[in-house]
């Protein structure tokens, strides 16, 4: 296996994630992009880390992985309180700080 | 692309899983439908899981099914049912200007490979690596990084009480 395979899949699954967060609307599609976007951090660290032959990249991985619950948690907090505010769940609408 | 003098089952597996992969994602920011995406985010994050197995992560794969699987997904099927009760397509789940995102990823996406094309050309994995046991994983976790496993506690324990803060009705 070539390293650059990895990476390549970690690139494609980025991108494909911030194209989710700029042209998604709806907040939960907006948090599971950001999702994919925090595998392919994964599968980068885990594809060094075999490069390296060390096992660093797999706790910075498991530690990723408990970042990504609890970002889950505390969003999918908020989304459900906008919703509860304003029956909706659109970010387009969330535009109070305009001046 | 693929190292075509060794190990071609390994390199047809990661073919299969990546394409696998990418129609998900892809299926994930393009579907109308918000359950829709959520599963198909089930068949993205499974392809990590088989993706961590084959970079001989064991522990890693295992936890990703335990957590993403079967925790963030339940999380996200819950949002889904608690903030809309319609099941199935909808209209209105892109922005107004969704195009912009289009050059963007793609540029950013060019970039990128060309980068790593120029770093890492032809760099082989090794072939005969041993796989990370649990044991080492656990050695790393509550000995050279314990102070950022402490961090990473009171990170959890203030989102657990931010979501049950902000989710609580009074």
């Amino acid at each position: 296996m070539l390293l650059n395979e990895f990476l390549m899949l970690g690139a494609v699954l980025f991108c494909i994630g911030v194209y989710g967060v700029i042209v998604r609307k709806n907040a939960v599609l907006v948090l599971m992009s950001i999702e994919l976007i925090l595998n392919s951090v994964n599968i980068n660290l885990l594809a060094f880390s075999l490069r390296n032959n060390s096992v660093d990249g797999h706790t910075f991985a498991l530690y990723v992985i408990a970042v990504a619950a609890a970002e889950v948690g505390v969003g999918l907090a908020m989304v459900l309180l906008m919703y509860r505010n304003r029956r909706s769940v659109g970010l387009d609408e969330l535009s109070e700080m305009k001046g | 692309m693929f190292a075509s003098d060794v190990l071609v089952a390994q390199n047809v597996g990661f073919a299969i899983i990546a394409a696998i992969m990418v129609i998900g994602a892809l299926r994930v920011v393009t579907t109308k439908n918000v359950v829709h995406a959520a599963l198909w985010l089930v068949v993205v994050l499974a392809g990590a899981a088989a993706q961590y197995v084959l970079l001989a992560a064991e522990f890693v794969a295992i936890t990703q099914i335990m957590v993403y699987i079967g925790a963030v997904m339940v999380l996200f099927l819950f949002g889904t049912m608690l903030t809309r009760a319609r099941i199935g397509a909808e209209q209105d789940l892109n922005n107004k200007n969704w195009f912009i995102g289009l050059p963007i990823a793609v540029l950013l996406l060019a970039t990128m490979l060309i980068a790593l094309n120029d770093g890492f050309k032809a760099e082989k994995l090794p072939v005969d690596a041993p796989v990370v046991t649990t044991q080492q994983v656990s050695d790393q976790i509550f000995g050279a990084y314990l102070l950022p496993f402490w961090a990473l506690s009171f990170v959890l324990l203030a989102a657990a009480i931010g979501a049950i803060v902000l989710a609580r009705r009074d």
